[in-house]
């Protein structure tokens, strides 16, 4: 207990040089002059305007990612006091005075100059020497493209740097595994491994591919743990129980977390709120909650509504109807019914407005108490404007032939009658009694006659439509599709029994009071599943390339051209490093399959540990390199360089393993070994070399001048910026 | 005395096997040896009383096959019209019995084989199969639907055998036949003129044989053995031929083969010379035959379809011109653009047309309003252009001037030959597609602005500088801009007529898109050289028929705003598809698993994963199990282990598919998840005896669950047998239908 008196209090400080001088050189690289250039570089355009958004907490929307990314980059300029408020419009723009660029530059910048002491403990955890752990930190500390792309406001640092860490503290983690399981160490490079998987996955989805290696390496350990028959049954329990909490629990809380604060933060309405469900947008402060702020939850017999499609494609629009009719004869031939338009439109207008009735009454006003709607009631829909009533029949659709028109009826006298009661079919109903609210309900109008369902086709109409969508009644009914559903928007009760009155009513804004909030789950899964599901449309660009082009390098992007001289900054590899680091995975995985079939027929090359470590290092460093790169051959989505960044870490970690290796192992006699240091020397000095000529178009700082440039551009492939003057 | 577990993987993984295969050979042999065999091995889970002689083996089998035979052929001929997808599968029947040229994007062999079978039973490929739900009327649509019921028949003898062999056991081969049997889906899938018959037939036969030759490992390079081997490589063959689903049997297959040769490679009582051997067989019957017979297929397919027909528009001109009837067969044209020809000028990229222009322009807002320039599917007059140098007008055809012929690189002009006006391009976006610029025509009788020229770039440079009609690969560069001249695909609006977009792209990275060749050439000074010099050989036309069919897979993107199946509605039976008929008044068929039998599938799946962790984590701990514990868990490791691979292997590749999917995809997984159902449940069913073992009853159990199961299983086929056989009368929701109170979903709409 008291032991401290007995027994001075000692603190022995281990201070491994090497990593300190590592992290300097390292920081030096990345930090220098570091708010050079003062202007907007490549994609800092797209994500500098969600950090503005972060700055002033307003939501929006970004498919292409978790928000943790964005939020780290955000963390940057709330250190330095960003307000927001800059124009993120052209790549190039110089940044107004009260853009902290240093500051927002600095977090990826510290990421990046912390992956190189960290592949050196990742290295040396994997059990290989000093020198080789070394060679692997200053490799990734000399790759121009690393520099290049940690130094600006992008994610993929970040993302490396994560990335690593789950790497490396599970090497910690399972090396602690032999002499002290369950001691405070082990628990922290358990959880750490969980929490560092969950942050590159918030970052990049990508990141999910080095979650499942490291998972997987983790599973086959576990599954040794598991046949080790000196351990009890409790025990191996509670060594599974504690992964399963910390690989499989702790990154689920974690990733929650990060939309927890994501939504905490962005409090506000913005320019993406149409993409969220009125219940979402509801939520935000101003925007559509000012508007329903104070509405009636329950629609009633005689409500005012408008009805808001939940699909969302291709334009987020309400039902709507106008005087117009349908042409007689369209232009292919067909006929139509010529009654009044019923169209989806994608803006707010008074002829969005609805009246529900009462199939039984006349009366288009609220009963005091108001008689509320429940699922499965017949209902007829009254046009505001037209008071006429929505309507479908056995007549083609204008541009959907196989599904029946929607319109307001207007009797022609021409034995074609109304059908004009709709069901009301709660699709997110909890009981079948519930009752039809605002905002929260919803809805499938399915027709009573012809069992139809109201649905938005989506079509632009034609001229005579004024290009407004289509709705049409569909008689399948396959299941849920969003395109049928549809929400309640803004609500009030109707008050008025005259048609004039009415109108006017129709145009003055929603009142009265009721406060709704969505519980995090509900708004955590939305957004996810909007997210996941929001298609980009596959632009090109002019830098995109294909996975092909990565591994040696054939295709360079253009960052940056500064607006008078030619400096610039280009995200340009080291081409030494990548084909060696390339070359080396191939001469690994020809070494690798060679030894396994010698060992199966019993020839054991490599003694039976220092085969495990080079199973290892293979399975966390090709293996990482191939998980973040295969998976790019079967994406869609437009591909760029720097998504190769993550899978060329990994394949540099690799390199000095295969050095070691074969001067190890291959070289038979001291003299080999000599000449295959002195070569691998040289190589270096190459990597160092071609490192600082390329060095100018990593940083951007010195114009060169066009023979220069051209001198530079090794492969045709390449695009270097040359001016004509 | 159970056998010692922890002994080396490759040791305990081998023994079972060759312990059980002994017993099969020797069954193979004849019923006599069989006795012997199975006193010799020591694992077998089947209680040796509960086990039939071998006639009465034969007599279960013969049971089996008449049953599904029976329930498949049962109302064959009903519905006397077009149901559902037989409108393709029958027309292409048609074409191949017509040789007409068709363009489709499965492999040939299924489509062949129904033409086949509607040849032989007297169908004269007449009937235009034009929608579903046109009558039959006189002609003779049973032979072919005859034939894919045979086939599908033949399914459940197959699934029966294959599970036998893998568990040993009657009770769970039975029960697995009973669940195919007895599904209504794949007893509806089985009765149409459709791939999917043909397809399971071949997976299923591939299964089976490799199966097989795994319990023959023990008689290497026997007469079996080389069949079984053999045999699964032809029916790999078949199942590529068919649909290219059949890829992930062929990864089955071949993941079984490298985990057996990788046994043998580790046992080194085998010289590396024997397991050479062994390697080359597995290469010749698994590799090579199985392409030389696949190839062999599409050799057919070419050299049956021999007329021009509705699918020459996909293919290249070089590919057209095989067929006869198309303007391209037999055709002699001068084989180098010169200066002066006329040429039409097609995209490589399939279904795109021609360039075309014409004299109307484009309309106020869009771009300078100049002449329209597009992309034209058909042939007509205004796909005409006329080469010309850039710098000069003189006519390039006066006979006194010498032929000069147009180079890779040469700065050119392209006039209209209609309408005399240049092809032109400048700063105004295009139409569609705002990144790129658009493309005009321009200048009046061919005098124009330096915006008119284009530098000609052939890609596939091997035949020398001149350019080749039909074979030269060619992009048309634009002098000022820079851009390429392409096709974005995009199909323009009214005032375009709808004919697809043409666009000068900025973007110079080499796409199909802006790839053209010269297809038509005319041009009196030079000599006209038969086509038949440039037909394009088999490999050449191999490959293009597979890009094509790729291509036209991925094509088939779902639309926005369409209901599409997922796959994660298939195994829970969430929806079927409609066969035929709507309305109450309509014959209806409904293509839907049997709900039992389907659920069923989907709690074994569950249950073997359970039971299947439960025993390896057992075996991993080195838990001492009694020995016919034992056995059952090896039948159940192995054998179901192979079956839940084939569920998967058939049934996850379809979440990473971007194409539109249906239900019908899932059958091919639907025959894996019931052999395990069957191989699971009469495990659980033993084990239960097993634990039960010191009550009296407890040999019944097993007896009674299985018949339970299999009358269960009848009971709810009996109850479900309409949506196969068809109904008329009210929909479900009506008392008096035949299935009321049978839509236990209300996403099934029957």
């Amino acid at each position: 207990m008291l032991g401290f008196l007995q027994r001075p209090v000692v603190v022995t400080a281990d201070i491994n040089l090497n990593v300190v001088a590592l992290t300097a050189v390292g920081l030096l690289s990345r930090l220098w002059q570091l708010a050079y250039p003062r202007a907007v570089v490549f994609d800092e355009v797209y994500y500098g305007q969600y950090i503005s958004f972060y700055m002033k907490r307003i939501f929006f929307f970004d498919g292409s990612g978790p928000p943790f990314g964005h939020m780290l980059l955000a963390l940057g300029g709330y250190l330095g006091g960003f307000d927001g408020n800059f124009l993120w419009n052209r790549i190039g723009a110089e940044y107004s005075t009260n853009v902290p660029v240093w500051s927002l530059r600095l977090l990826p910048a510290l990421a990046g100059a912390l992956s190189v002491p960290m592949a050196y403990q990742i290295v040396w955890e994997l059990g290989f020497s000093h020198c080789a752990a070394v060679g692997a930190a200053l490799l990734i500390l000399i790759e121009n493209a690393l520099i290049t792309q940690s130094r600006l406001m992008l994610l993929e640092s970040a993302l490396i740097f994560f990335n690593l860490l789950a790497v490396l503290s599970y090497l910690k983690f399972s090396n602690s595994q032999k002499h002290g399981p369950f001691s405070p160490s082990w628990w922290f490079w358990l959880v750490l491994t969980g929490v560092a998987c969950a942050c590159a996955v918030g970052i990049k989805y990508v990141g999910v591919f080095t979650y499942l290696l490291v998972l997987g390496v983790a599973a086959v350990h576990a599954w040794h743990l598991i046949g080790d028959q000196t351990l009890s049954n409790v025990r191996v329990l509670c060594h599974l129980l504690a992964r399963a909490v910390a690989l499989l629990v702790i990154p689920v809380l974690v990733y929650l977390l990060f939309f927890y604060v994501h939504l905490l933060v962005l409090c506000r309405s913005g320019p993406h709120d149409q993409i969220m469900s009125s219940a979402f947008q509801a939520s935000l402060e101003g925007g559509l909650a000012r508007i329903t702020q104070g509405q009636p939850l329950e629609v009633a017999y005689g409500s005012q509504v408008t009805l808001k499609n939940a699909f969302g494609q291709p334009v987020p629009c309400w039902l709507h109807s106008h005087q117009s009719t349908y042409p007689v004869i369209y232009e292919n031939g067909r006929g139509s019914s010529h009654q009044q338009q019923v169209t989806c439109y994608p803006f707010k207008d008074v002829n969005n407005w609805w009246i529900v009735k009462d199939p039984g009454r006349h009366q288009l006003v609220v009963n005091n108490p108001p008689r509320p709607v429940r699922h499965g009631d017949v209902v007829q829909l009254v046009h505001g404007m037209t008071t006429r009533l929505l309507n479908t029949h056995d007549v083609a659709a204008p541009l959907s032939p196989h599904s029946q028109e929607v319109s307001c009826y207007i009797d022609y006298n021409v034995s074609m009658p109304a059908q004009n009661l709709w069901r009301l079919d709660i699709v997110n109903r909890e009981s079948d009694t519930d009752v039809w609210k605002t905002i929260l309900s919803e809805v499938r109008f399915v027709h009573v006659n012809t069992s139809a369902i109201l649905k938005l086709s989506g079509a632009p109409l034609p001229d005579w439509g004024f290009r407004q969508l289509e709705v049409v009644g569909e008689q399948l009914s396959r299941g849920y599709h969003g395109s049928t559903v549809w929400s309640v928007e803004e609500h009030r009760y109707g008050r008025s029994q005259e048609q004039k009155e009415r109108e006017l009513e129709l145009h003055s804004p929603t009142q009265t009071d009721v406060s709704r909030n969505l519980s995090f789950m509900a708004r955590f899964s939305e957004l996810q599943w909007r997210m996941l599901t929001v298609r980009s449309d596959d632009s090109e660009h002019k830098y995109s390339s294909t996975p092909l082009d990565w591994v040696m390098l054939d295709t360079n992007i253009a960052y940056w051209l500064h607006p008078r001289t030619s400096a610039q900054i280009h995200l340009l590899g080291n081409i030494v490093i990548w084909a060696s680091a390339s070359l080396a995975t191939l001469v690994y995985a020809l070494l690798f399959i060679w030894y396994l079939f010698r060992r199966r027929r019993r020839v054991c090359d490599l003694p039976e540990d220092c085969w495990l470590r080079w199973a290892l290092a293979g399975a966390l460093c090709a293996g990482g390199w191939a998980v973040n790169y295969v998976p790019f051959f079967m994406m869609e989505k437009t591909l760029f360089l720097y998504h190769y960044l993550p899978a060329l870490t990994f394949q540099i970690l690799l390199l000095p393993v295969v050095l070691e290796h074969i001067s190890d192992h291959l070289c038979r006699s001291q003299l080999q070994r000599s000449l295959f240091g002195a070569l691998v020397v040289a190589w270096f000095a190459s990597a160092c070399h071609v490192s600082n000529t390329l060095r100018p178009l990593t940083y951007g700082d010195r114009s060169l001048s066009p023979s220069e440039l051209k001198a530079l551009r090794w492969k045709d492939s390449w695009d270097i910026l040359i001016r004509k003057y | 005395m159970p056998p010692a577990v922890g002994g080396g993987l490759a040791g305990s993984e081998l023994r079972p096997r060759r312990g059980r295969c002994g017993s099969q050979a020797a069954r193979a042999v004849g019923p006599d040896v069989a006795t012997e065999a199975t006193a010799r091995s020591p694992k077998r889970p089947a209680p040796s009383s509960r086990r039939f002689e071998a006639p009465g083996r034969w007599a279960l089998l013969a049971l089996v096959t008449l049953m599904s035979f029976a329930t498949r052929f049962h109302r064959l001929d009903q519905p006397p019209h077009i149901c559902w997808d037989e409108t393709h599968f029958g027309k292409m029947g048609s074409y191949y019995i017509n040789r007409t040229f068709f363009f489709d994007v499965h492999p040939p062999l299924g489509k062949m084989l129904i033409g086949l079978a509607g040849h032989l039973s007297g169908y004269d490929g007449t009937f235009l199969f034009q929608k579903p739900g046109d009558e039959y009327e006189h002609h003779s649509y049973l032979g072919m639907r005859g034939f894919c019921a045979f086939l599908g028949a033949l399914l459940i003898p197959f699934a029966y055998l294959t599970v036998l062999e893998l568990s040993q056991s009657l009770p769970a081969a039975l029960l697995t036949a009973a669940l195919l049997t007895f599904d209504t889906g794949c007893l509806t899938l089985s009765q149409y003129i459709l791939l999917d018959p043909i397809l399971m037939f071949f997976i299923m036969a591939a299964m089976l044989s490799m199966v097989k030759y795994n319990s023959c490992a023990n008689r290497p390079f026997s007469a079996p053995w080389w069949l079984w081997l053999s045999l699964t490589g032809v029916n790999l063959a078949g199942a590529l031929g068919v649909k290219f689903v059949g890829l992930f049997i062929i990864l089955q297959v071949g993941w079984n083969t490298v985990s057996d040769l990788w046994h043998l490679f580790g046992d080194l009582s085998l010289s590396m010379v024997t397991v050479g051997k062994h390697l080359t067989a597995r290469i010749l019957c698994l590799i090579v035959l199985p392409l030389a017979l696949y190839t062999a297929t599409y050799a057919v397919h070419f050299m049956v379809l021999n007329r021009s027909g509705p699918g020459d528009g996909f293919f290249s001109s070089a590919f057209q011109a095989r067929l006869s009837g198309n303007n391209l067969h037999n055709a002699s044209i001068p084989e180098h653009l010169a200066y002066g020809s006329v040429i039409t000028v097609k995209s490589a990229r399939m279904a795109v047309g021609y360039l075309h222009s014409h004299g109307h322009l484009y309309p106020e807002g869009i771009g300078a309003r100049q002449q329209q320039v597009t992309t034209y599917l058909h042939k007509d007059y205004n796909n005409l252009w006329i080469i010309k140098k850039h710098n000069t007008n003189s006519d390039p055809l006066d006979p006194s001037l010498p032929v000069e012929f147009v180079r890779h690189g040469d700065v050119i002009r392209l006039e209209h030959k209609e309408t005399s006006r240049n092809l032109h391009s400048h700063y105004h976006e295009a139409p569609l597609t705002r990144k790129h610029y658009q493309v005009t025509g321009y200048g009046i009788n061919g005098t124009g602005d330096s915006n008119d020229f284009w530098r000609i770039e052939v890609v596939n440079r091997k035949f020398g500088n001149r350019i080749k009609v039909l074979r030269s690969r060619i992009r048309l560069i634009h002098l000022v801009t820079g851009c390429v001249l392409g096709s974005s695909g995009k199909v323009l609006p009214k005032w375009g007529w709808e004919q697809l977009e043409v666009t000068c792209t900025p973007y110079l990275k080499e796409t199909l898109n802006s790839i053209w060749n010269v297809e038509d050439h005319i041009n009196p000074k030079l000599p006209n050289i038969s086509l038949d010099v440039l037909q394009p050989s088999f490999p050449e036309i191999m490959l293009e028929a597979h890009m094509v069919m790729i291509r036209g897979n991925n094509g088939l993107k779902p639309k926005d705003n369409e209901f599409t199946s997922k796959p994660w509605h298939w195994p829970i039976n969430y929806q079927g598809l409609r066969f035929s008929g709507i309305n109450d008044t309509d014959f209806r068929v409904y293509l839907l698993g049997n709900p039992v039998v389907w659920w069923l599938n989907l709690l074994s799946i569950a249950l073997y994963l359970l039971s299947g962790s439960i025993f390896a984590v057992a075996l991993q701990r080195g838990a001492r199990l009694p020995a016919e514990v034992e056995g059952l868990s090896q039948v159940l490791l192995q054998g179901g282990g192979q079956l839940l691979l084939g569920w998967m292997m058939h049934y996850f590749p379809f979440f990473l598919m971007g194409r539109i999917l249906y239900f019908h995809h899932y059958f091919p997984a639907m025959l894996f998840s019931s052999m395990l159902t069957g191989l699971l449940w009469d495990i659980l069913l033993r084990l239960c005896a097993w634990s039960l073992a010191s009550f009296s009853l407890a040999g019944h159990v097993h007896t009674l669950g299985i018949l339970s199961l299999l009358l269960g299983i009848a009971y709810s086929f009996y109850l479900f047998h309409p949506l196969a056989y068809g109904m008329v009368g009210p929909l479900a929701q009506d008392p008096r239908s035949p299935m009321a109170g049978l839509r236990w979903l209300e996403s099934w709409d029957f």
